[in-house]
């Protein structure tokens, strides 16, 4: 380190003391009180020595949350090796569709994970749980979908225990489109949330960048045009449960049948006043495919050129008896 | 703060070097950083990087500034005279502080985030070096 750096060090660290009046500023001694140590034990070196400075580590590594350090090595990366491929997050490219009847909402999905054009996933489970009469459907990258659902269920929890009380649709909603908001979109989850509350039967589409609408029908997905097109043409207000179920139905097929991205079976979960009941794999619209011959081939079918058989000496060390108990 | 460039926003108030080989690339971490590059350290490498290092204090500016407005000058100034005090309570230098106190004021006790599930700092496997840690903190050093 040369003196002229040295010296600016110091001049900038004295100053910002000045400024911020913390204990967080540092001289180039103080900076050597940050000096990392792994468990294993390091001999410890006279202080002016150059390897102190050479392991000094970044302070931000002790923040909590998200780490951006990544960010800078992977951008070099990607310019410097045009060839590489990034690992991308798995999308679910996915048909979602929700409702609201008479007595209360009714959510559906479909069951396919896609990653790029590869099916993934054929029966993944895109309807969550938030709160015994709340659930919410999720659509977009799947881990940021089942991230964000699953801590809005946590803190749903703590606020209904703090609050005494049931927890509220719109609770629910706001709580995660501000956290969608704080990330800018970033965190990329399009979720419906649809569940009964004392103020009703309510359902919200939350979009990635934190707006929200609440409406009587929607979807949301790869597949959303075809199963909007159903909902739209059939849609009644104040519908009977057979007949929201089986309308919900066809609208995650169309999107099934539709859209590449989506695909398996269709899920449900119908939520009333009395309780929320999770229909998996309501309707199959898809069969598997019947393979048309066997794929068990007869010893001999494949000429064998030469055979070598080379025993392993084993040495018997240790034997121990259990008995079991027969009864 | 706002008068100063981005790069000075970037980096912590601890200027600090980093890991380094020797020769054209010291005190520049080749593995991590990749290349230098005068870019990489004025202009943030994510776009979130800087609104999330603010986060909390750009929420309790809004919020003190807010209480003010509806409650009067004396509101925010108990409040953030709680918080000083309760932050003095803590561990050594070198130790992970609950900061339970703090955490119940900010209502953070009744709510999980991705600070409480992601780099915690208990969990943390790197840690400073306490003698000089806490002879820095006596002011011995």
């Amino acid at each position: 380190m040369t003196g002229a750096s040295h010296a600016l060090r110091k001049g900038e660290s004295e100053r910002e003391k000045r400024q911020t009046g913390q204990e967080g500023c540092l001289t180039e001694n103080l900076a050597l009180a940050f000096l990392p140590r792994r468990w294993s034990h390091v001999d410890p070196q006279p202080l002016d020595h150059p390897a102190h400075l050479e392991m000094l580590k970044p302070a931000f590594e002790l923040r909590r949350g998200f780490s951006f350090e990544n960010c800078q090595r992977n951008a070099s990366l990607e310019r410097v090796l045009p060839g590489l491929r990034i690992p991308q997050a798995h999308k679910t490219g996915t048909t979602i569709a929700g409702l609201v009847f008479r007595d209360g909402v009714i959510l559906g999905a479909d069951t396919r994970a896609t990653n790029d054009s590869v099916v993934i996933d054929k029966s993944c489970e895109k309807i969550h749980f938030i709160a015994p009469k709340i659930y919410c459907c999720g659509a977009g990258v799947a881990a940021d979908a089942e991230m964000t659902t699953r801590m809005a269920a946590s803190n749903m929890e703590l606020h209904s225990l703090s609050t005494g009380r049931e927890p509220r649709v719109a609770t629910v909603t706001r709580v995660i489109r501000q956290t969608l908001f704080r990330y800018r979109g970033h965190v990329g989850a399009s979720l419906i949330v649809g569940g009964v509350d004392l103020t009703g039967p309510q359902l919200y589409s939350v979009h990635p960048h934190g707006s929200y609408s609440r409406l009587p029908f929607t979807a949301l997905g790869s597949g959303q045009d075809a199963a909007l097109a159903v909902l739209e043409d059939r849609f009644q207000p104040n519908m009977k449960l057979e007949a929201a179920q089986e309308l919900l139905v066809e609208a995650i097929t169309a999107g099934i049948l539709g859209d590449l991205g989506s695909g398996g079976s269709v899920d449900a979960c119908v939520i009333m006043g009395t309780g929320a009941k999770l229909l998996r794999t309501l309707s199959s619209p898809t069969k598997p495919i019947e393979r048309p011959n066997q794929y068990r081939f007869a010893p001999g079918t494949t000429a064998v050129l030469s055979q070598t058989v080379k025993p392993l000496t084993l040495e018997l060390l240790e034997e121990t008896v259990q008995a079991m108990e027969v009864e | 703060m706002n008068a100063r460039g981005l790069g000075s926003q970037l980096k912590d108030s601890i200027p600090v070097t980093e890991l380094s080989a020797s020769g054209p690339f010291e005190s520049h971490d080749l593995l991590r950083k990749g290349l230098p590059c005068v870019k990489n350290e004025l202009l943030p490498s994510h776009p979130l990087e800087l609104s999330e290092k603010n986060f909390h204090l750009n929420q309790d500016k809004m919020n003190f500034s807010t209480l003010r407005n509806i409650q009067g000058l004396f509101a925010p100034l108990k409040l953030q005279m709680e918080f000083k005090a309760v932050q003095q309570v803590q561990r050594l230098p070198f130790l992970p502080s609950s900061n339970l106190s703090l955490d119940i004021l900010r209502g953070n006790d009744e709510t999980i985030g991705f600070e409480d599930i992601l780099n915690d700092p208990s969990q943390s496997e790197l840690m400073g070096e306490p003698h000089l840690m806490v002879e820095y903190k006596l002011g011995l050093l």
